[in-house]
């Protein structure tokens, strides 16, 4: 049967097209647009061309809010890999009261929104009113997290850890979980030791889904907004504005628009960059083993 | 290698009444290759996983050679294991998954190079000892964990557990020829769990054959052919299996619905229920009228014989002729060659 060309087919997909359009295309133009001019108001916009990209790629606030952010993720990740893999090698992996009850447990910080874990953080760490800065104070650490910068960096860390760590704690579980028996016995016949069994069947079993918790971890702790912003403010001096809060303070704090998104693009980049370098070498050296 | 030796063992998985395994007493001799056949749900994993120790029986005891080991776990007991799907240390080279149980164990590194060459060879995987075992076919995987069994040289004895389930079939003969001949070369007790009977009766000197937590038979082969010790081992093993009729017997004749057969000896009165069992290999159609009247149901040609499907009343009753043996239109009877005929009571293989 001859078939005759038919491009009609086409149309089909423009409400998907319009749909993403209108989500994301369109307003990422608009960050694009700002980003390439200048305005004082009125509605009138001058050309400037690469100008702001270039401004921002020499700002050395930038530079440090960059170093600040880099290094809150590289501890958090740090910390919260390891420890969700460990937290989840020690939950019961029979099925029963027991084990739902410790999901349940694990999975409560994932619910509460991330205003809400600020506050809670906030509140639980002032010197006058809350439980933990009170009994820090009064055994005599000097722990005020408005005026120390330790003190905040070490507030908001344990803070993510506690937010964060029972993402990585469910997804190696899931790992754990899909690993059959036979393997364990396995090695109780190989006489493989702890470390082994961890090193040759756990690891490379949970390799996919710690990509994942990795990724995640990595792109949410990159990004980080909320939580700081309510604890500390960004603060003390500049201790904690990260990216994100720095953005927002050119964008809105001082209507630096132009710069704004500028940095808006240069961020975005940065992260996708790191992500797509990351997942390629991991599917990469999975490949390479197979 | 080991004589592994049962005593009175059982086990329930709740500590209730329920047993998964009935008492049973059994000695597996040194040397020997036994196959565990039975149907799914029958304990043959349980017995099993008592056996490696990964399961501690409820009752009983079970000895290797004359130690017991019934509390002792899995390592001590010095036992390799090969199981359903292939177990191998994927992020491993092949050759480090072979040195794994060595190296574990510190032993001496030349002494580890020279076992492994030696078990490489065996079981031909010299040309991919350096490959990352991950990416392997299935087939070859299962060889390996095949492998780090064979490697300890001291190891008490082998089990397998249905390990061919995930291979191709035409990998499956090849498999099991290099297993039987490994065995002859190597003489380790080895216990091959399955429920398919051509591999039973293929790998093992003697078949092991159970039904819901308990061994109805335990023969060669050629036994359990001949003289089924249950009804089940006779329609179990078999294609078709034995058919099994309901009959009364009176000395040496049998009778089915008021119709007479004789059998080649006088056998005692037993109460119960009492069948008679013949192969359908030694059922023959006839025309005599003094055989037992059959409706012909259907006929399957399968290629060198053909099965016979036919009925006497409600009673099914397969008959194997052979590929030539013409059908024709007065073959209404069946005759049984009565030297192969077995009788039991409720089940169980009476003997005259």
């Amino acid at each position: 049967m001859k078939k005759t060309p038919n491009q009609k087919a086409w149309f089909m997909v423009l409400p998907v097209l319009l749909l993403v359009a209108f989500s994301a295309i369109i307003p990422l133009m608009t960050v694009v647009n700002y980003s390439v001019q200048d305005t004082f108001g009125n509605n009138e916009f001058f050309w400037v061309g690469l100008e702001w990209f270039e401004e921002i790629l020499h700002s050395e606030r930038i530079h440090d809010a960059l170093g600040r952010q880099a290094l809150f993720t590289l501890i958090i990740l740090s910390i919260e890999i390891p420890l969700g893999i460990f937290v989840a090698l020690h939950m019961p992996k029979k099925n029963g009261l027991w084990s739902s009850l410790c999901l349940v447990l694990v999975a409560l910080p994932l619910l509460i929104p991330w205003n809400v874990v600020g506050t809670i953080w906030q509140i639980f760490g002032r010197i006058d009113i809350g439980l933990l800065g009170y009994t820090l104070d009064k055994m005599g650490f000097d722990y005020n997290y408005t005026q120390d910068s330790f003190a905040a960096w070490a507030t908001i860390i344990i803070m993510d850890v506690w937010h964060w760590t029972s993402l990585v704690v469910l997804l190696s579980y899931a790992g754990l979980k899909s690993i059959p028996d036979a393997y364990y016995q396995a090695a109780k016949i190989d006489q493989a030791s702890r470390w082994s069994i961890f090193r040759y069947i756990e690891l490379p079993k949970m390799k996919g889904v710690l990509l994942i918790a990795v990724l995640l971890r990595f792109m949410d702790s990159f990004m980080i907004y909320t939580e700081p912003f309510v604890v500390t403010g960004g603060g003390p001096g500049n201790a904690t504005t990260f990216l994100s809060i720095d953005l927002v303070k050119m964008a809105i704090g001082q209507f630096d628009l132009g710069p704004a998104a500028a940095f808006s693009l240069i961020y975005f980049l940065v992260i996708l960059l790191i992500s797509w370098v990351f997942y390629t070498i991991m599917v990469h050296s999975d490949k390479e083993a197979g | 290698m080991a004589k592994i030796t049962l005593h009175n063992l059982a086990h329930s998985y709740n500590n209730d009444d329920n047993y998964a395994l009935k008492s049973m007493n059994h000695v597996w001799e040194d040397g020997a290759a036994y196959a565990l056949l039975g149907p799914s749900g029958c304990g043959k994993t349980t017995l099993l996983n008592i056996i490696s120790g990964l399961l501690t029986p409820s009752s009983g005891e079970i000895l290797f050679n004359d130690q017991n080991v019934t509390t002792k776990d899995t390592a001590t007991r010095n036992i390799a294991q090969v199981f359903q799907f292939p177990v191998v240390y994927d992020t491993m080279t092949v050759r480090q998954n072979l040195a794994f149980p060595l190296k574990n164990r510190n032993l001496d590194a030349n002494y580890i190079k020279t076992r492994i060459n030696d078990i490489a060879s065996m079981i031909e995987v010299e040309d991919i000892l350096d490959k990352k075992a991950q990416g392997l076919t299935a087939d070859i995987k299962q060889k390996i964990s095949l492998g780090r069994g064979l490697v300890r040289e001291d190891v008490n004895a082998i089990l397998f557990d249905e390990p061919l389930t995930v291979i191709d079939p035409h990998m499956k003969w090849q498999l099991r020829t290099q297993l039987k001949a490994l065995h002859k070369k190597l003489g380790h007790t080895m216990i091959y769990v399955t429920h398919d009977q051509t591999e039973a009766l293929t790998f093992a000197d003697k078949v092991v054959v159970m039904l819901e937590g308990e061994v109805v038979q335990i023969g060669t082969p050629t036994e359990l052919f001949e003289k089924p010790a249950h009804t089940f081992v006779g329609y179990f093993i078999g294609s078709p299996g034995m058919n099994i009729l309901p009959a009364s017997i009176n000395g040496d004749k049998a009778h089915i619905n008021g119709h007479e057969i004789t059998l080649a000896a006088g056998y005692e009165k037993h109460s119960g229920n009492m069948e008679i069992g013949i192969r359908p290999e030694f059922a023959q159609l006839s025309n005599n009228p003094s055989d037992l009247p059959i409706t012909i149901k259907r006929i399957e040609n399968v290629g060198h014989y053909q099965i016979i499907r036919a009925a006497h009343d409600t009673l099914d009753i397969d008959i194997i002729a052979s590929e030539s043996a013409e059908v024709s239109e007065d073959m209404q009877y069946v005759h049984f060659d009565k030297n192969r005929i077995n009788i039991y009571a409720d089940d169980w293989l009476v003997t005259p």
